[in-house]
């Protein structure tokens, strides 16, 4: 039976399940005088009727459709007769491909050796009877569960506390999925950049102050070697962020305090949600708003000046994305104000300072581990901001620290190495993932640090 | 503390007619001697309003220079809410509006050319949980005379900070220790840095309320034994939950009710011959 259907029927047998686990929990119960006898209500012997049933078959529904393909290319690549035996890992990924095709019937087999078509058809075999395998042992499972369920049910059993521990367990299995997620990136990353530590050494990487990836493709090819120096890459990133924050932090921070104490009531409530539509805004509209209308302007007003500023400049991205960051740093600012006691308030007035200094030299300070995790959040995302920066700030990976010029940042270089055709295990696609995982590393150490400073904040009034 | 007792149960004997009426007059006119030569503070006619809401109603009392008046009632009886309308903390509650006469040595402090400012450095408060700012014991204590310049060199503050210390009783407890946040100390001490804080801008007055209801009863007596010493320098008010406290510390003895002023008179005689019946019931305990 084909997968999704075997899926389909495993729900329905865990309903039928249920219905006849609550069923029998009644009919036990009416003899007894009601279902004030049973340990627990019905619908509960029924869910744990169900969860017997369904459970332990999906279960092995699941690990057999991970695991069912590799053991079965597994026989199939190990039963090859000698003539056909590959001699190269993308000979031998080539060759499972050609035969899993024959073997869907995708591929015509008019024109293919016969020792081949013979494993197509082997495998073929082999696939029908994985399933038909498969389909007998969820049946034979949820049968089992289904009676188990059934013969469980009596007066005294715990269901609830059995329904409890399985409803426990499976919230542990969604949280450690998304921990397995993520783990699973991180690994992905990390074993693509050893690739790439291969052929570039890793301090040439981190420490090197020339970027240009074009490496040449065929042999006579025109081209550099490429060199992968990270420096401007991460200096560009920096310039950019710098540029950001030194925007989004006064603004951010001031509008945080005038929200929290010193607007009204109807102006908070209207002008917070205002503000934070600014974070709902896809990044690729500030992306154009910055190269179109602010780097075009910046280079007007500079011409003024007499300042060369070049139309795709770090100030220009930097502004824009300092704009979208404002709402991380005036919501999480203005929430920390707002959540320092009235009490120290009451204690400042009550000295006889005035509502300006209560809030410089009491409020903020008392808020200020709470403003600075805000502050590393909102960094965070200005390092990992690529929309705006790929169309405003250029691609020339200049090491430079005048915000005048163009600069290029690590996620635009990202974009840029893993965008069109590209050979996929060249140092040049493959430095994409080693600036991932520095990239990665950089964000995860603020985060780390932000949240390491919230923990501090959060014992601050005991 | 006895004689409170003591005065609480002769109450109780000599008049336990058990009917009695404990609605307010309408016309209720406060009893007692509530005014007083050269007040350093005084009342006239004082309304308090939340939005809609009466809290206070025509209150008229003086407070006398370095005496201890302690203000008692029930909950929600209006005493806080009367004694943060003397430093106008009241300000920073929305809809709170106060009517009538505040008068500090004479001037009238909800006047419209008053200073809020200076009128807190004179009349200081100290909270009923102690909230010490999260500095070191030193910033905390130095904060009131940074803000008013009432130190001109390091020395200078130095100076005031250990006095002030000292006047609170806490300078032996944590002269080791000034520089480390005064949220590490315990809550009878933290309410004591209060205290000093409050003294280190040398107000006239201070206000105190409740300043014993998060305490255990040792750090209790450490502070009415404390407010005792002050009252020699400062005036004080303190509204308390505790009758035996108000026995304890004070002088005169306000007793509130449902935002009116019953009665006023010397603590003795609060306790021992309360002059209305109203006081009585609440000093022998028949409901608060």
């Amino acid at each position: 039976m084909d997968s999704s259907n075997l899926f389909l029927l495993m729900l329905a047998l865990g309903a039928v399940a249920f219905y006849i686990g609550r069923g029998r929990s009644l009919a036990i119960a009416t003899p007894l005088g009601g279902i004030r006898h049973l340990h627990s209500l019905p619908n509960y012997y029924g869910l744990n009727a169900l969860l017997w049933c369904a459970l332990p078959s999906l279960i092995i529904l699941v690990l057999w459709l991970i695991f069912d393909e590799p053991v079965i290319n597994g026989i199939v690549m190990g039963s090859l007769p000698a003539d056909l035996a590959p001699l190269t890992t993308a000979d031998y990924n080539l060759l499972l491909n050609k035969i899993s095709n024959l073997a869907d019937g995708i591929m015509s087999s008019k024109g293919q050796p016969a020792s081949l078509i013979a494993v197509a058809d082997s495998m073929a075999g082999l696939r029908v009877i994985s399933q038909w395998v498969l389909t007998a042992l969820c049946l034979i499972l949820a049968t089992i569960g289904l009676y188990w369920g059934w013969y469980k049910i009596a007066p005294d059993f715990r269901a609830r506390q059995s329904v409890e521990k399985v409803m426990e367990n499976l919230l542990l299995g969604c949280a450690c999925l998304a921990i397995f997620t993520t783990v699973g990136i991180v690994f992905s990353v990390l074993f693509e950049s050893i690739q790439f530590f291969r052929s570039v050494p890793f301090f040439d990487f981190v420490f090197g102050l020339d970027w240009s990836p074009q490496t040449a493709i065929r042999e006579d090819q025109v081209g550099s070697s490429g060199s992968f120096g990270a420096v401007p890459l991460f200096v560009g990133t920096l310039l950019i962020s710098a540029v950001a924050m030194f925007v989004a932090v006064p603004i951010g921070l001031m509008s945080a305090i005038y929200l929290a104490e010193y607007s009204g009531k109807t102006v908070r409530t209207y002008a917070k949600p205002a503000l934070e539509v600014l974070a709902g805004v896809p990044t690729v509209v500030y992306g154009f708003f910055a190269a179109l209308t602010v780097a075009p302007f910046l280079r007007d007003l500079g011409a003024d000046f007499g300042l060369t500023i070049s139309s795709e400049s770090a100030l220009a991205a930097g502004l824009v994305m300092g704009v979208m960051i404002i709402p991380f740093i005036s919501s999480l600012a203005d929430d920390v104000i707002t959540a320092v006691p009235q009490s120290m308030r009451d204690g400042s007035l009550a000295m006889g300072a005035t509502h300006s200094e209560t809030v410089r030299r009491v409020v903020i300070p008392a808020a200020l581990p709470g403003i600075v995790a805000g502050i590393m959040l909102a960094i965070s995302r200005a390092i990992g901001e690529t929309m705006i920066v790929v169309m405003a700030a250029g691609l020339a990976a200049k090491l430079t620290a005048n915000p005048l010029e163009s600069v290029t940042t690590v996620t635009v270089q990202i974009v840029t190495l893993l965008t069109g055709d590209q050979e996929f295990d060249s140092p040049k696609t493959l430095a994409a993932f080693a600036l991932g995982l520095m990239l990665f590393t950089v964000t995860l150490l603020l985060n780390i640090f932000a949240l390491h400073i919230v923990k501090k904040y959060r014992e601050q009034y005991e | 503390m006895k004689e409170a007792t003591a005065a609480t149960k002769t109450a109780k004997d000599s008049k336990s007619s058990p009917k009695q009426n404990l609605e307010v007059d309408q016309a209720q006119v406060t009893v007692g001697n509530r005014f007083c030569e050269n007040p350093k503070m005084s009342m006239r006619d004082v309304n308090v309003f939340y939005g809609d809401k009466q809290a206070i109603y025509d209150v008229s009392v003086d407070i006398a220079k370095n005496e201890v008046i302690a203000m008692i009632g029930p909950s929600g009886c209006g005493k806080s809410t009367f004694l943060r309308s003397l430093n106008r903390m009241n300000d920073t509650v929305d809809g709170c509006k106060v009517e009538g006469e505040v008068l500090l040595d004479g001037d009238n402090i909800y006047h419209k050319n008053l200073d809020v400012v200076e009128l807190r450095a004179r009349v200081g408060m100290v909270f009923q949980k102690p909230n010490p700012f999260p500095k070191s014991i030193f910033e905390n204590i130095a904060y009131g005379p940074k803000i008013h310049g009432l130190a001109d060199s390091r020395v200078d503050l130095d100076e005031i900070v250990e006095g002030s210390l000292k006047k609170a009783g806490l300078w032996e407890e944590v002269k080791e220790r000034l520089h480390q946040p005064g949220t590490g100390l315990s809550g009878g001490q933290q309410q004591r840095l209060c205290i000093a804080r409050a003294i280190a801008v040398s107000p006239e007055v201070i206000l105190m309320d409740e300043p014993c209801s998060a305490l255990d009863p040792i750090a209790t007596a450490r502070i009415e034994e404390l407010i005792e010493e002050l009252s020699q320098n400062f005036t004080i008010a303190i509204v308390t939950h505790s009758m035996q406290q108000a026995a304890r510390v004070s002088n005169r003895t306000a007793y509130f009710h449902l935002g009116k002023l019953i009665e006023v008179n010397p603590t003795e005689q609060v306790f021992t011959m309360p002059e209305h019946q109203l006081t009585e019931a609440y000093i022998t305990g028949r409901f608060g």
